[in-house]
């Protein structure tokens, strides 16, 4: 260990409670400025690989912020800087010697709105597949089939593949967008919020979904609905005003909250 | 309580009336513009329009006039049309928010405001002159030379409309195609002018019907031409050229001619009109 990966350690100490052992994703000295606004601070977290880690916290916390610095979709905005350093198995993401095409390869994002693109459904996650390899037709539909189960999505898309994507509904356009990010086959999967646009029961399907990805998945989700993240995680993160507050075991967040913040927030006194 | 309730009533109706009473200005124009087109062009409606040259005069029809019109406007569109929408996509997607992108912007604009005459005058000096002296000294009007200059009509329209509809695809698909690892020049080329395709198309459609009643770029470029040729380097006849020559003509058969070639013109860019509004309307719908 560095000493300054030392120091990193030693700040975080007192949030970090049980340190994970190979994490995924290592997070140090996180800090991130748009603007001249300050909005990520000091943020430090070790993301533990095959488990679901949510971020929960009011609106304008960071929360997001955080998420979309783990695949560096925040870049194509001019203004925006990240310091310090993201680790993923060992390898900064911030170093800019580190390919974007590599990195989102291996890290997938779903986002908030279901934004399935202008084709056909079979086209959608056929896309990104052949950007990244060259497939022969036969083993290029069995990687759609396979990502169209794997999003629970293949028995309502099997006799319309060749149909518009935007003729599904916002729950089926949600999970076309999940196993357009699984098909790449992604070690980590980033999910903002992902079913803040969709009803109950798809809400629902996606969660159930969560569940059965993360035996293969690192998945990292964002969610300001505080029941989600104590439904599908494994670990909880929250954060206030761009810090980290807590990040602990769901249960412990949930039951005995470290903070007095954490607890004032879980139990709905402010957010 | 009453009283200002009232007063808020009257206040609404009487910006009802106006509003209204405009709305019928500008449409009774329209209409009686519409109307007067119809009946004096259909009345003068004739086979041979379609079968004969401008040479015979009033015995003849307008056939070298709707062919010229047509290669005229074809070398236009195919002119702008690449670069229009290729700078269109660099506008909003390359140069959005820059300094140098907001400039060419404006400067766009002003193009679009451009006195048409200006164009064709423009064209004469760069393209008429030139070839004039090179060819000892024999004008050299042609129906490409009027085509660039309707296509520096269209390249503006063309370019707004393609920067604008492209700012109108939500950044969240941009991010969820970056977010795959495909790169800027892929997810612009195919997912992008995807997805605002048929604003496009009728962009292009729209600048098409601006550009096919122009008749001031024309006279310095096309000139005009009494016989049938189908060789852009050739003087051509136009339609709208053909309606100005035949509406300062004192004969009564010519006017007639004059109103018959406003009428297929006019229908043209109607039915122009029409097919970008059918293509844009359901596109709108399927969203």
């Amino acid at each position: 260990m560095t000493s300054r990966s030392m120091n990193a350690a030693l700040a975080l100490a007192p949030s970090m409670a049980p340190p994970v052992a190979e994490p995924k994703l290592k997070v140090r000295d996180l800090h991130f400025h748009y603007d001249g606004f300050h909005a990520l601070k000091n943020i430090g977290m070790d993301i533990p690989e095959s488990q679901v880690t949510a971020i929960i916290g009011p609106s304008g916390c960071g929360k997001s912020t955080l998420l979309r610095i783990f695949n560096r979709i925040y870049a194509i905005y001019p203004k925006l800087k990240a310091t310090g350093s993201i680790e993923l198995d060992g390898e900064n993401i911030l170093d800019p010697r580190y390919s974007m095409n590599r990195l989102r390869s291996k890290v997938g994002m779903v986002f908030q709105k279901p934004v399935p693109f202008p084709m056909t459904i079979f086209e959608n996650v056929a896309y990104g597949i052949r950007h990244h390899e060259r497939l022969s037709r036969a083993d290029l539909e069995a990687r759609v089939e396979q990502a169209l189960r794997a999003a629970a999505l293949w028995d309502e898309a099997k006799d319309k593949l060749k149909a518009n994507a935007l003729g599904l509904s916002g729950g089926q356009q949600q999970r076309l967008c999940i196993a357009r990010a699984i098909a790449l086959k992604p070690e980590v999967l980033l999910l903002d919020e992902p079913t803040s646009a969709l009803d109950p029961i798809a809400t629902g399907r996606i969660e159930q979904l969560i569940e059965e990805l993360k035996s293969q998945f690192t998945i990292v989700i964002v969610t300001h609905n505080m029941q989600q993240a104590a439904r599908v995680s494994d670990r909880t993160a929250f954060m206030y005003l761009g810090e980290l507050v807590e990040f602990d075991e769901t249960e412990k967040i949930f039951t005995k909250p470290g903070k007095k913040q954490t607890e004032d927030y879980i139990t709905g006194r402010f957010g | 309580m009453d009283a200002l309730y009232l007063r808020r009533r009257l206040t609404n109706a009487l910006a009802l009336v106006l509003s209204t009473a405009a709305t019928l200005v500008g449409l009774a124009f329209l209409a009686w513009i519409l109307w007067e087109t119809l009946r004096q062009g259909i009345a003068a409606l004739d086979l041979k329009l379609f079968t004969k040259i401008t040479a015979y005069g009033d015995q003849g029809g307008l056939a070298n006039a709707m062919v010229g019109s047509l290669i005229i406007n074809v070398v236009g569109i195919a002119i702008a049309t690449p670069v229009g929408v290729l700078a269109g996509t660099w506008l909003a997607e390359y140069a959005n928010r820059t300094r140098l992108g907001e400039t060419i912007r404006f400067l766009n604009d002003i193009l679009l405001s451009a006195p048409s005459i200006v164009m064709g005058l423009f064209v004469y000096t760069i393209i008429v002159l030139p070839s004039t002296a090179l060819s000892d000294g024999n004008t050299t009007f042609s129906g490409f030379a009027g085509g660039v200059a309707l296509a520096l009509i269209a390249l503006p329209v063309i370019v707004r409309t393609t920067d604008e509809m492209l700012r109108l695809v939500p950044s969240t698909l941009r991010e969820a195609a970056l977010s795959l690892g495909v790169p800027q020049w892929k997810l612009t080329s195919q997912i992008l002018l995807r997805a605002a395709r048929s604003g496009i198309v009728t962009g292009v459609l729209l600048a098409l019907a601006r550009i096919s009643g122009e008749t001031a770029p024309l006279l310095f470029t096309a000139f005009g031409n009494n016989f049938m040729t189908l060789d852009p380097m050739d003087k051509m006849s136009s339609l709208p050229q053909v309606i100005y020559q035949y509406a300062n003509d004192p004969g009564e058969a010519m006017h007639a001619l004059a109103w018959a070639g406003a009428f297929v013109v006019t229908l043209f860019v109607l039915l122009l009109s029409l097919a970008s509004r059918l293509l844009f309307t359901r596109k709108v719908s399927h969203d």
